[in-house]
């Protein structure tokens, strides 16, 4: 069957976990529903909770072949937790573990191993790269993968899609009876925003923490009602991977010309005036359209309410400048966002559902007025794909990009029209990560592109005189220069289930023929 | 006015992924370079890698202008032999003298006959650069009547002069001047020296500002970054535009009513205040800004 955006989607899926149930439209699965329940076993008064190893957490966790365990992504490319785990569960010889992991990065390729050996054998993530996403796209699981957005992947936990077993909390810091921020810490990482969820709903939660501190510790971020078990190691993470230092603006002349056009486009659409809020990545040009707006906010005496999402050193700026009221945090990406967040009163945590569930009573996405995302591909219906490259091969996911553009105001794509030798305009995406449904702009160096369903905004462009073409011209001026790519050849075997936010599926990859 | 030359931007001739996206900068004209951005190794690549961007590259509307090696250097005529045939909108010439004009114009002018292109189509840029050049510009403007401009290349300049070149810029205050107005005299247009710090953009304004005063009519850049604030300094403001609009209405007005002196908010309006005017709304609509 076809969903609706003419994306083939089987009738059922080898191995998918659920029933499956096509994309029907960004705004067409919204929910009236009773959360999962959860089991919550007391203990006794003198009970202590700080266990001796790993292994005898596991045992205690009643862990088993077939359970689904789960870990958070703040540590990022830095984080030693999920391999010491499965490490730890391989050698105890408990098999077919599925992992809800918020993301995986390089420094988890030790997980090949263990799905080679049958010790994993499914993964829930909503974004990933490196050597485990090249051994996923080359079909090392016998079934597909499960690709989330990061509200979906909330939403998917607090409907009981997913059913976590035991969450395994990478903790900074974390105090005798559970209480746990990621604040404090040889290995601090900030909000632990994407952890949260797990906390809530998994039947088991243990703390990994190599910062064991007095009780109570202060700040708590995750509480010790949630807590079953502690244990103590050397080290959750190497601190250069955690945080990726400062994150710098472009100088590359077409990432500013980029920035300047989409700056343009953000002024022309009225939204920048006091009370504006907007959310932007962490990549080059996204800091660069970020720092047009803080000009134009500084030169027009605009005082904006709120950023939002992963936050960067250069947002804390912002801040404390003064040209915005607060900042709503899930995930810190630098030193300088985590001291933000442990000293201003301003700089507030949020959780992944807070941020992007669209099956709660209201999301920080639906508050956003402007987005800035960057794309893979985006296709002629404003499709985009930020989960394969394109040769076919998992590379990214959509972590917030989808939740973003289905909540705010305006969502801006920018990009440059070709990346190396491929233009970034294609006629159908490899993969749709987001539905064009929910983008509004694209801007490139040589034109922008609005979706026609905005003729509101077409409107306003053409009265602050900024040339807007089709998306059909812009591609074509790429494929003047490029050439028109040829189509990636799939084999028929699915690798992955992409799920929309709503838990329907958007689309599908396929392994690649080599 | 047919064409405004505020930001004429450099660019090394030996990158094609910088000539390639040269034209959606902003920059109303590009120089792609054989001179001093590029090795005595890779002169001849660049030359060919010129050529052929010239023949298959769009540069959106852009004057495409091509820097030169020096006419006496080993590279300087060959460069002349190939690229007049992929015809570039001109040639910049370094340390130009009126024999290397002339000498040039001539070669040009054989090479379009030869090439079937059109007499002429083929412009030229001098650069003063040397003490020599700025007492003898007229000289070395009148050398060709393929000159459409002057650029001031003030770090070769101060260096022939043995004087400090400084941010403020004081030490370029006569060449800038004697520039302007021998250009002016030749209605050509006299594009000022580039300003050196890219980081520094409070600098850049500053000096572009300084060069404007002077009556120079646009500026070169090193970096695109420096683009921006030197079409912001050479486009009229809306202020500018608003008053010239109003000038233009109330001679319109006096006309209507016969009246052949007129004043506005207070003032006399002769006639180099309304051919100001027109000057200034000629520049805004080139830009695109009315």
């Amino acid at each position: 069957m076809k969903n609706s955006l003419g994306r083939e989607i089987p009738e059922t899926i080898k191995g998918y976990y659920k029933e499956v149930k096509p994309f029907t439209g960004a705004y067409d699965n919204m929910a009236d529903i009773i959360k999962t329940q959860v089991r919550a076993k007391s203990i006794m008064p003198d009970e202590k909770k700080v266990l001796d190893n790993l292994e005898e957490v596991i045992k205690k966790s009643g862990l088993k072949d077939g359970m689904t365990i789960s870990f958070h992504h703040h540590l990022r490319n830095g984080d030693y937790v999920v391999n010491m785990v499965m490490n730890q569960i391989a050698s105890m010889g408990i098999k077919d573990i599925k992992i809800a992991a918020s993301s995986i990065f390089p420094i988890h390729s030790p997980l090949i191993d263990h799905m080679k050996s049958g010790v994993v054998t499914g993964l829930y993530t909503s974004y990933m790269s490196g050597p485990v996403a090249d051994a996923i796209s080359e079909g090392i699981l016998e079934n597909p993968i499960i690709m989330h957005t990061h509200g979906g992947r909330s939403r998917a936990i607090e409907s009981g899609d997913i059913k976590i077993d035991v969450a395994f909390i990478a903790s900074s810091t974390c105090d005798s009876y559970g209480n746990i921020n990621g604040v404090y810490g040889k290995s601090a990482c900030g909000v632990l925003g994407y952890a949260i969820s797990d906390a809530y709903y998994a039947e088991k939660v243990v703390a990994i923490t190599d910062n064991l501190v007095s009780y109570p510790v202060c700040p708590i971020e995750i509480s010790q009602d949630y807590v079953d078990y502690i244990v103590v190691v050397d080290k959750i993470g190497d601190p250069e991977g955690i945080v990726s230092g400062t994150t710098r603006i472009t100088k590359d002349p077409i990432g500013l010309k980029i920035a300047t056009l989409a700056a343009k486009v953000i002024e022309a659409s009225g939204l920048l005036k006091d009370g504006f809020s907007f959310q932007t990545g962490a990549g080059g040009i996204s800091l660069a359209v970020a720092a047009s707006i803080r000009e134009i906010m500084k030169d027009k005496n605009i005082k904006g309410s709120f950023m939002s999402g992963g936050i960067t050193g250069y947002m804390v700026d912002m801040l404390e400048e003064g040209l915005f009221d607060s900042i709503l945090d899930v995930q810190c990406f630098d030193l300088r966002a985590i001291e933000s967040l442990k000293n201003n009163k301003s700089h507030q945590p949020m959780t992944a559902t807070m941020y992007g569930n669209p099956h709660n009573k209201g999301a920080v996405v639906n508050n956003l007025d402007l987005m800035i995302l960057g794309a893979t591909e985006i296709d002629t219906d404003f499709n985009v794909n930020v989960t394969t490259g394109s040769n076919g091969i998992i590379m990214g996911g959509s972590g917030g990009h989808s939740d973003t553009a289905a909540g705010s105001k305006l969502a801006i794509v920018v990009s440059q029209l070709f990346k190396g030798r491929l233009p970034v305009i294609v006629d159908k995406v490899t993969t749709v990560s987001t539905p064009g449904e929910t983008v509004d702009v694209l801007v490139t160096e040589r034109g922008i592109a609005v979706n026609p369903k905005r003729q509101d905004l077409i409107a306003k462009l053409e009265k602050s005189k900024i040339k807007v073409m089709s998306i059909e011209k812009l591609k074509k001026i790429a494929e003047g220069i490029t050439g028109k790519p040829m189509e990636i050849e799939t084999d028929e075997r699915i690798v992955a289930a992409v799920e929309y936010r709503d838990g329907t599926i958007i689309d599908i990859v396929k392994k690649i023929k080599r | 006015m047919n064409r405004l030359r505020r930001t004429i931007l450099f660019m090394p001739g030996n990158n094609p992924n910088m000539i390639q996206n040269a034209g959606v900068l902003g920059a109303d004209s590009i120089i792609l370079d054989l001179e001093d951005s590029v090795s005595i190794e890779e002169k001849d690549a660049a030359r060919d890698l010129v050529h052929n961007a010239l023949k298959h590259v769009d540069f959106y509307g852009c004057e495409i202008v091509v820097r030169i090696n020096s006419p006496s250097s080993p590279f300087g005529i060959k460069d002349i032999q190939v690229i007049t045939k992929a015809k570039p909108d001109a040639f910049m010439i370094p340390m130009a003298t009126e024999e290397d004009m002339e000498e040039i114009c001539k070669l040009v002018g054989k090479i379009e006959r030869k090439e079937g292109i059109l007499e002429n189509t083929i412009k030229l840029i001098p650069i003063a650069e040397t003490a020599y050049s700025i007492e003898n510009i007229a000289d070395i403007i009148s050398a060709s009547n393929r000159t459409i401009a002057v650029l001031l290349g003030a770090e070769d300049l101060t260096a022939d002069l043995e004087v400090t070149r400084t941010k403020e810029g004081q030490e370029i205050l006569y060449a800038r001047s004697r520039i302007a107005h021998i250009c002016k005299t030749y209605k050509i247009d006299a594009i000022d020296t580039p300003f050196a710090d890219v980081d520094d953009f409070e600098g850049l304004r500053k000096d572009t500002i300084r060069g404007k005063g002077l009556g120079m009519t646009g500026k070169a850049a090193i970096n695109p970054r420096q683009i921006e604030i030197i079409n912001q300094v050479f486009t009229p403001t809306i202020d500018e535009i608003e008053y010239a609009q109003n000038v233009i209405k109330a001679m319109e007005e006096a006309k209507g009513k016969g009246k052949g002196v007129f004043s506005y908010q207070g003032k006399m309006v002769d006639a180099p205040i309304i051919d100001r005017a027109e000057t200034i709304l000629e520049k805004a609509k080139t830009a695109g800004v009315i």
